[in-house]
């Protein structure tokens, strides 16, 4: 073996063993996501943990409201189910936010209810991973509000949250479902949340794309691992070929 | 150099010839065509879910376009008049897109610590006042570049590659959010999109004049000069 090649062989060594290195010290930062792996795994662990070094504590930009744009542009058509069509006529009054998982207390909150508590008012940007994009005014209970009257277990890292429209299931991370402007929403430019835009229940992350902010949200569970729901990939759209971390 | 030492095993006065790219800008070279190539295809793919473009904040079909291009879109709901739809491309295009700007970053970084330390922005692309006075703007040497192809360069390398970086950064709702000037300093997220579409047209100009005058310059010989590092005679290019 000559020199060179050694020196090679063991510069390649040095280098493959400090990524491993780095990728479990990563990992036990809460810097890795959940779909780490596959052809992409590279790409979208180096996004998602560049951005959680910088961004965990920032907030979305908040707008005034001459910038709130008229109208709102709603995408896609909202359920034909009968059984969402039949509690539509009564104004939702039926509809459970269910928060199971990992938590002291499971819980279960009508939307009357989440009205009730403390709620938050924020003029922000939503933008689709298409390319287009509308601000709005949206009114909610905080996220971290109401998973604190379920009282999520320590070793919480995720909650998933769950649609109507069982296509449709998502995931955030606890930096994510604990920060502020993360919002169970009820509510739209001073009225209730149109149906075209999720109502009667939205789940609004505005530091991540649209599609991260799933509509009529039935369901939250807390738990420490996405392995267990769907194909393990931690969101319906990570099934589809979409990432599950989007705050690019 | 840093290759001083390199020595490439291929015949007779090739070896002898002047090295003419260091092996950091070989290799960035080729990183960057190939991030560049499936950055530009992600990219239309990406752009076909909404080829229309806004100025400020926010934009939308409701909205009044700064301009549409004609094609067909990946989206039924975007007015395109085209009686089809294309098919859904956005998920692995959007993930391998920024996987090789990833990549490109890394390059990027990689060639501008060299070409500093190096001495190859000084040597080879930093124009001297006698490129402007005593030669043709457009008369390049043969082995070194005229005014012109220089301040192409530098503008590629430290214009319009940092204001891809910029206005990508600029379409991240994260990252504006630690970061708001990524958008505002184009007057919103949809300018920053605009400016990034730009941005593109210019760099796709960019590689089809450098290809041209590769061409026109001899393609066997200036290719294999960024592949080798040595510079081959013209006689030899039949």
């Amino acid at each position: 073996m000559s020199s060179i090649s050694r020196r090679k062989l063991i510069a390649t060594g040095i280098v493959a063993s400090s990524a491993v290195a780095a990728a479990r010290i990563a990992d036990r930062q809460g810097l890795l996501p959940p779909s780490f792996g596959g052809p992409f795994g590279p790409g979208e662990a180096l996004t998602y943990g560049a951005q959680r070094l910088l961004t965990r504590h920032s907030l979305a930009r908040e707008f005034r409201r001459d910038q709130i744009s008229q109208p709102p542009h709603a995408n896609g058509r909202p359920p034909k189910d009968e059984a969402f069509l039949r509690s539509q006529a009564i104004d939702f009054k039926d509809w459970r936010l269910a928060v199971d998982g990992l938590v002291a207390r499971p819980a279960s909150f009508s939307v009357e209810e989440l009205r009730a508590m403390p709620s938050r008012s924020q003029i922000t940007h939503l933008a689709c991973e298409e390319g287009w994009s509308f601000i709005a005014e949206w009114t909610g209970v905080p996220l971290a509000a109401v998973l604190e009257l379920a009282g999520p277990a320590p070793q919480a890292k995720y909650v998933m949250y769950f649609s109507f429209q069982r296509s449709w299931w998502d995931s955030v991370d606890m930096a994510d479902a604990l920060h502020p402007q993360t919002l169970v929403t009820y509510g739209m430019n001073g009225g209730s949340l149109p149906v075209g835009h999720g109502g009667p229940l939205r789940l609004r992350v505005p530091r991540q794309l649209g599609y991260k902010s799933v509509k009529y949200i039935t369901r939250l569970t807390v738990t420490d691992s996405v392995k267990s729901f769907g194909k393990g990939m931690g969101s319906s759209a990570a099934e589809h070929g979409y990432s599950w971390y989007n705050g690019i | 150099m840093a290759d001083a030492g390199y020595a490439p095993q291929v015949a007779g006065d090739v070896r002898q010839a002047a090295p003419r790219h260091s092996v950091t800008v070989r290799l960035t070279h080729w990183i960057t065509a190939l991030c560049f190539l499936l950055l530009l295809v992600t990219g239309v793919e990406i752009l076909l879910s909404h080829p229309r473009f806004y100025w400020g904040e926010t934009g939308n079909v409701r909205m009044q376009p700064l301009f549409t291009l004609p094609l067909p879109a990946s989206r039924g709901s975007v007015p395109t008049g085209y009686g089809f739809v294309l098919s859904d491309q956005n998920g692995w295009s959007r993930s391998l897109h920024f996987q090789m700007a990833w990549l490109l970053v890394f390059a990027g970084l990689a060639y501008g610590i060299h070409g500093l330390t190096g001495g190859h922005f000084r040597k080879n692309l930093l124009p001297a006042a006698s490129d402007f006075s005593r030669r043709p703007l457009l008369d390049s040497g043969p082995s070194s570049y005229n005014a012109v192809q220089r301040l192409t360069y530098l503008g590629v390398v430290f214009v319009l590659f940092p204001m891809m970086i910029w206005t990508g950064l600029g379409m991240s709702p994260a990252f504006v959010s630690a970061y708001p000037i990524a958008a505002t300093a184009f007057g919103g997220q949809q300018s920053a999109r605009t400016m990034h579409f730009f941005g593109t047209v210019l760099l796709v100009l960019f590689v089809l004049g450098h290809v041209a005058m590769v061409c026109r310059a001899g393609f066997l010989s200036r290719t294999l000069a960024m592949i080798t590092g040595r510079a081959r005679r013209a006689k030899e290019d039949s």
